[in-house]
This record gives structure tokens, C-alpha cells and sequence, in this order.
């Protein structure tokens, strides 16, 4: 086929083609833009920064039962959210599940992409299995766990596997004390995630030019440890500070677990389930809701600047 | 056949597709589950909120008379799940929100001007209602709700397995206790007092001679005999004699049926099944006196249809509500008798119901007449929380009871302030 073209008598010339063909490119590409990103943008305005000014002006309204409200509070809704302990709690749930979760699926999903990445065989297979609990449901895995897994009853499967060594049932999720239930939570959530950050590491160990190993081996390096420490820990830092960040906004998110496993509970709240029910749960109170998700947005905003400036995520150096 | 080029899709094309995508929308709009059938121009609209019952048939039946209904087409969204109190309160905040809806009698939603109160439609046959259903529904002289069933909640027990223990029904808190301890064997736990505890909230402080609030409405919860019976749950608890996490909660009948608690806490819905399960072998008794003088209590439970006063259609809502509630006793036999056993608040009803007359039902009903206290209408969702709060801290967490009511108080002080000034 011919790639050669030829010029057409009612082509414009280069001049006017350099006057008037920008022009209307420059038009047609705008018109394009917003056709595409139009409605994408109206949603974002519509259902994410209209609801955060909304959620905003709430916060200094005594707004029960209403959302239209009209009695102008001040900051007593702030205020009564960082003193009725309820909420403060929920930032220290937070902290312990963020300081359990991130680096054991860290350590978990990097483990397994290691075992994935150096099976000779059935690789596909087992990066299916691994990845698969991603696709559960949080709500249907925490039923799960809950009704069958860990199922206080003699025949719930852990409860029967204990048996078998002459444990005691246990009430994983109706006692404090001892708190199994961070067990319960930590597992249904390692189950669904720890996949999916495998197979980021997966992408990022096939990166490694096989040459660093080689050399590495020229050099006297022995395979195994030496060599994961100093060749392919340093290699995934950027995927690793990735996953951290990834699993850290992914723990403040956490609800649907905590929510259907810990019922009734006065432990054990996140901040989204402490404002869930504080806003649309028993106490509709939609105002001290508003402050509580306002002070937790401030907060994730400065985790995520000190994140960024203590592990470096996004310095010019990463990229090299 | 040839595919298509893509020289095809120029700017026009698209655009005229996207024109074709948006003239569509109305169209698809009108194919699409709206969650309220038949509005528009296709005849008058509905939609009515039930949480979802756990006796077999219960759905179908609420469908059933919907769709029997001349004056509209009636939509019925059947929410699953423990969160039915979240959806309904979010939901009547919006456009969105259910012409009529199933809930118990609260203040908050009258202070808020979420239900129409009924008094025209209840008028004719007010008599004929269980008179405290009518108090229990009743602010400022307006009845807000027609009550559908009444459901006395109390414990459930295995004769076979009290006996072989050599004990009596329970008298007290401490004997209720005592019998936990003996029946508890490696196979069976001696009490299901619920999966969180605090399906025997209201039971408790009564037995223990006191009251959610009393009639000026201030806290009435907070006594000496009510602290010493949170403390006798707490040795229950940690005693390792109350069945705890199982599968379904205090409201399934599972878990006397399956053998796994020889007591249970339940309501009279789930007597049909445990009947059936377990024959004879089965006997019920309230809640025991938790403190001298105090009398046994029975929480009468259940449901009543609102009608949600900022709809768009108030008044099709209350002749809807008239209909099935009000003037079909068939269909408020049905629903009462047909699949668990519920008290039909219709004094007139009740009188018929002759699966109540005899054997268990006929004890229930004897417990229900004797015992029953109803529900407050001044002690809110919020008041709720607050005082499961305190079996969660005292009993659960180990908290001194003192210190978890003074918490409570706050709350509920909070409430109280907010909706009595």
C-alpha cells in the first residue's frame, strides 16, 4: 500500500492552513474535551465537592434529623466530637488496625509474590487463587468469618479445629477481653487484600533486570537472603512506599468489616463507622457527624504530607 | 460481513450518538427501577418499607395484599440486614423517602414532622385496638401509627433438659444465673441471652423495679437495683454459661432448636418453629425479678405502619394505610397468625384467634396480658443506643455499671433536653 500522498486542489495552502487549521483544531479538541470529561466533572462537583461544602456548613449547625438546618452552632460540634471520647476512641481503633494491617499485608502479599514469582510451575494457578478473594464482597467475607469461621458455637471451624486439641470454645467477637476480635478483623481483611498488593509486587519483581542478579552472583553474592536485601528490597521501594500508601488510605476507609462483624460493640469503631453512626445511625445528628468528618479529613491530609515527606513518595530521586 | 471502519466515528457521529444516548435517557429512565412502580403517567405510585422478617412467607404475603390494592400500584422494598433503622432514617430525609413505613413509635420522628399523625383514619375502630398500643403511640392527643402486631418477647426453655437438671422455672436474676451454671454442659451453654445482650435491655431494668423514664420524662433507668443486676449479667457473662456468637441472633429460634442453649430469649413470632422442632419439650417464662418487689417483665414488642408526612402523597398513603391496616382483618389475621404467631392488636381479632386460645400460644398470651410493658414513645433511637451502650461497657467490657450509666445519662440527657427542652 501506498503511503505517498498528493495534494488536493481544494486543499487549503500551508498559510491558511497555518491561519485557519489550529484554529478549529484547537476547537474541536476543547468541544471533545468536555464531552469527555464534562460529565465526569459534573459528578465530581455534584457528588464529591458539593457534598464536602454541604458536610461543612453542617458542622456549624445543630442539624437533628435534618440536613437543611437553620440553628447556627459555632464549633460546639467540633467540640463535642473531640470531648465525648467516642470519637477519640475511633482515632485510636484506627491507629492500632493501621499498625497491625499495613505492615503485615506489606510483609504478606510481598511474601507471596515472591513465592508466586519463583514457582516454576502452576504460576498462573496459584496468582489466581491468591488474587481471587479481591473479588469478595467486605460485607459477604465478614458474614463469612462471622457465621462460619469464626462462629462462637461448637461447630463453628475454628472453634471445631481448636476442639480437636482440647480448646475451650471461644466467643471471638462477643468479648473484649481477651480481644479476639482483632483477630477476626485483621484476618478478613488480609484474606480480601493481601492479592491484590501481591500482584503489584509481582509487576514490580519482574521488572528487575536479571542482570543486577547475575553481576550480583559475579560478585560473590549468595542467592537467598543477601540477595532479597540487597537487590530486590531496594529495587521494589518504589512499589513498596506505593502499597504502604495504598494500605494506609485503604485502613482509614475501613467500615464494612468492622461494621457487620462488631455489632453493638462500644470498641472497636473506626472513625467511618463512629460517624456513620453518629450521622446516619441511631443518633442522626448530622451536624457532629459533619465536624467529626471534617476533623478527620484535616487529619488524613496531614498523614498523607508527613507520609510523603518521611518516606520521600514523589522526591525527583524515585524515579531514578 | 464487513466490520466497520473506524473513519465512521467523525466528531458528528459522535456527537449524534450521544444526542441518540440522551434522547434515550427518559426512555430507559421509564424501564428502570425506580424503586417507585408506576409513577408518572402509568397510574399512582407507592412505596412501602418492611425489614425483613425471618418467618417463612412473611414477604410473599406483604406483596401479596400490595398488589390487592385498587387505589395504587404499592411497591414494597423488603430491606434485609441489621441496618433497616439507618436506611429508613437517611431515607426520609430525601426524596426518595417511603410513603409508608413500618417502625415502632419514637418521638424524635414526630418532633421532626417525619409522620402524619392518624387519628381520622383511626377513629371508627379505636376502641377495637389494645389500649396501650394507642398510648404507646400517642403525643399531644394525635395517634401517630396504626400498630400491625404486637410481640411479646420472653425466655423459651427445654423442659426435658430443666428437669434432668432437677430445676425449677427460674424465680429470680440469681436462680435465672443458677440454672445457666447447671445446664451448661461441653455440648449445650445454659443461656442465649442474645449475640450482643441487649435484646434483654428493657426486660432487665424492669425487673429490676425501674423504668426507661418515668412519667415527666426524666431518666428512670439509673438505680442502685439496676446496677446490681448489670453486675449479676457480668458474672453470667464471664461464668462461660451464655452461648455467645452464635450464627443467628436472639430473634431466630436456631439456636434452642439446634441444641445449642437450653434457655433462650425469643419472641412468640418464632414459637410456631421451636414448636414444631421440639414438641412438647418446650416452655416459656419472663423475665425473672432482678430485685425484691419487683415484678417479672415481659417486652411487648413489634410493628406498626407510619405514614411518612413530607411524602408526595399523604393522603393515597393514609387511605393505603386504612385499607390494609384498618379494614382488611383478614389480611391483619393472616399477617398476625399465618406465619409466626404475633398478638394482633385488634381486640376484635385476638378474640378469633383461636391458634392463641390454647397449649404454649395460650402461656404466651398469659404472659403478654400479665407482665407485657410497652413501648415508650419519648425513649428514642438515640436512648436506645445509649443504653446498649451500657450493657456493652458493664457486662461485655467489665466497666463498673455506675460508671457506663453516668455515661448513658449524658446521652440521654442530651436527647432529652433536645426533645423536651
Amino acid at each position: 500500500m501506498s503511503t505517498t500522498t498528493t495534494r488536493d486542489a481544494t486543499r487549503p495552502s500551508p498559510a491558511e492552513a497555518a491561519e485557519a487549521g489550529p484554529r478549529k483544531g484547537v476547537r474541536g479538541s476543547t468541544l471533545s474535551f468536555w464531552i469527555f470529561t464534562g460529565p465526569f466533572l459534573a459528578g465530581l462537583v455534584i457528588f464529591v465537592y458539593v457534598p464536602i461544602g454541604w458536610s461543612l456548613w453542617l458542622s456549624f449547625f445543630e442539624a437533628r434529623y435534618t440536613v437543611t438546618p437553620d440553628t447556627f452552632v459555632g464549633f460546639d460540634n467540633y467540640r463535642l466530637m473531640l470531648t465525648n471520647g467516642d470519637f477519640t476512641g475511633s482515632l485510636v481503633t484506627f491507629t492500632v488496625f493501621a499498625a497491625i494491617i499495613v505492615p503485615v499485608t506489606w510483609a504478606l502479599s510481598l511474601g507471596l509474590a515472591l513465592m508466586v514469582h519463583r514457582l516454576r510451575f502452576l504460576k498462573a494457578f496459584f496468582r489466581s487463587v491468591f488474587f481471587l478473594p479481591t473479588a469478595c464482597s467486605f460485607v459477604a467475607a465478614s458474614l463469612i468469618w462471622k457465621m462460619s469461621v469464626f462462629s462462637g458455637v461448637r461447630f463453628g471451624l475454628m472453634n471445631t479445629v481448636l476442639g480437636w486439641f482440647g480448646v475451650a470454645n471461644t466467643a471471638w467477637l462477643a468479648d473484649p477481653n481477651p480481644p479476639w476480635y482483632w483477630l477476626v478483623v485483621v484476618s478478613v481483611r488480609l484474606w480480601l487484600q493481601a492479592g491484590f498488593y501481591m500482584i503489584l509486587f509481582l509487576a514490580a519483581l519482574q521488572n528487575i533486570p536479571p542482570e543486577l542478579y547475575e553481576a550480583a552472583a559475579i560478585d560473590g553474592a549468595r542467592p537467598g537472603w543477601q540477595t532479597f536485601r540487597h537487590i530486590t528490597l531496594p529495587q521494589l521501594r518504589a512499589t513498596s512506599t506505593a502499597v504502604v500508601l495504598l494500605l494506609l488510605v485503604a485502613a482509614y476507609q475501613a467500615f464494612d468489616e468492622f461494621f457487620n462483624l462488631l455489632a453493638k460493640t462500644t470498641w472497636g469503631r473506626p472513625p467511618l463507622v463512629e460517624l456513620y453512626y453518629t450521622a446516619l445511625g441511631d443518633d442522626q445528628d448530622y451536624g457532629a457527624g459533619s465536624a467529626g468528618a471534617v476533623v478527620l479529613t484535616l487529619l488524613i491530609c496531614m498523614v498523607t504530607l508527613l507520609q510523603g515527606r518521611f518516606l520521600g513518595f514523589g522526591r525527583r530521586d524515585d524515579s531514578g | 460481513m464487513s466490520a466497520p471502519s473506524s473513519s465512521n466515528w467523525d466528531r458528528r457521529s459522535v456527537l449524534r450518538a450521544t444526542a441518540g444516548l440522551a434522547a434515550l435517557g427518559p426512555l430507559a429512565a421509564c424501564g428502570g427501577n425506580t424503586g417507585r412502580e408506576g409513577g408518572g403517567s402509568s397510574g399512582k405510585g407507592l412505596v412501602q418499607y418492611f425489614h425483613a422478617y425471618g418467618e417463612a412467607g412473611t414477604q410473599e404475603a406483604v406483596k401479596r395484599y400490595a398488589k390487592a390494592y385498587d387505589g395504587a400500584r404499592v411497591s414494597t422494598q423488603w430491606i434485609t440486614g441489621t441496618n433497616f433503622e439507618s436506611k429508613l432514617f437517611s431515607s426520609l430525609l430525601t426524596d426518595n423517602a417511603p410513603d409508608v413505613f413500618e417502625f415502632h413509635p419514637q418521638l424524635q420522628l414526630i418532633r421532626s414532622g417525619q409522620v402524619a399523625p392518624l387519628d381520622d383514619i383511626l377513629a371508627p375502630v379505636k376502641d377495637d385496638f389494645n389500649p396501650a398500643d394507642i398510648t404507646s403511640h400517642t403525643v399531644d392527643g394525635k395517634v401517630y401509627g396504626v400498630r400491625m402486631i404486637d410481640d411479646p418477647q420472653f425466655f423459651f426453655y427445654r423442659r426435658s433438659l430443666l428437669e434432668k437438671a432437677g430445676l425449677g422455672v427460674p424465680q429470680t436474676l440469681d436462680e435465672l444465673a443458677e440454672a445457666a451454671d447447671k445446664l451448661t454442659t461441653d455440648k449445650v451453654k445454659g443461656l442465649f441471652l442474645g449475640n450482643n445482650m441487649v435484646s434483654t435491655n428493657y426486660a432487665l431494668v424492669w425487673a429490676a423495679g425501674a423504668d426507661q423514664l418515668n412519667d415527666r420524662n426524666e431518666i428512670a433507668y439509673h438505680t442502685d437495683d439496676v446496677a446490681a443486676a448489670l453486675k449479676t449479667y457480668r458474672k453470667m457473662f464471664t461464668s462461660g454459661h451464655l452461648l455467645l456468637d452464635a450464627p443467628a441472633d436472639y430473634w431466630d429460634p436456631s439456636a434452642l432448636v439446634q441444641g445449642l442453649t437450653a434457655i433462650q430469649w425469643c419472641g412468640m413470632w418464632a414459637m410456631p418453629v421451636m414448636q414444631k422442632a421440639l414438641g412438647d419439650d418446650l416452655g416459656v417464662f419472663p423475665f425473672p425479678p432482678a430485685a425484691s418487689g419487683a415484678r417479672p417483665a415481659v417486652y411487648n414488642g413489634g410493628w406498626s405502619m407510619f405514614v411518612n408526612a413530607k411524602g408526595k402523597n399523604v393522603d393515597l398513603a393514609k387511605e393505603y394505610v386504612k385499607w390494609l391496616w384498618i379494614d382488611r382483618k383478614k389480611y391483619q389475621e393472616d399477617w398476625a397468625l399465618g406465619y409466626g404467631f404475633h398478638i394482633p392488636p385488634r381486640t376484635s381479632i385476638a378474640a378469633s384467634a383461636t391458634k392463641l386460645k390454647s397449649g404454649l400460644p395460650a402461656e404466651g398470651v398469659k404472659l403478654f396480658t400479665d407482665y407485657g410493658r410497652f413501648d415508650n414513645i419519648s425513649w428514642t433511637q438515640a436512648m436506645i443506643t445509649a443504653l446498649e451502650e451500657v450493657v456493652a461497657n458493664a457486662v461485655r467490657k467489665g466497666m463498673d455499671p455506675e460508671k457506663a450509666l453516668d455515661a448513658a445519662d449524658v446521652k440521654v440527657d442530651r436527647e432529652l433536653k433536645k426533645l423536651f427542652g
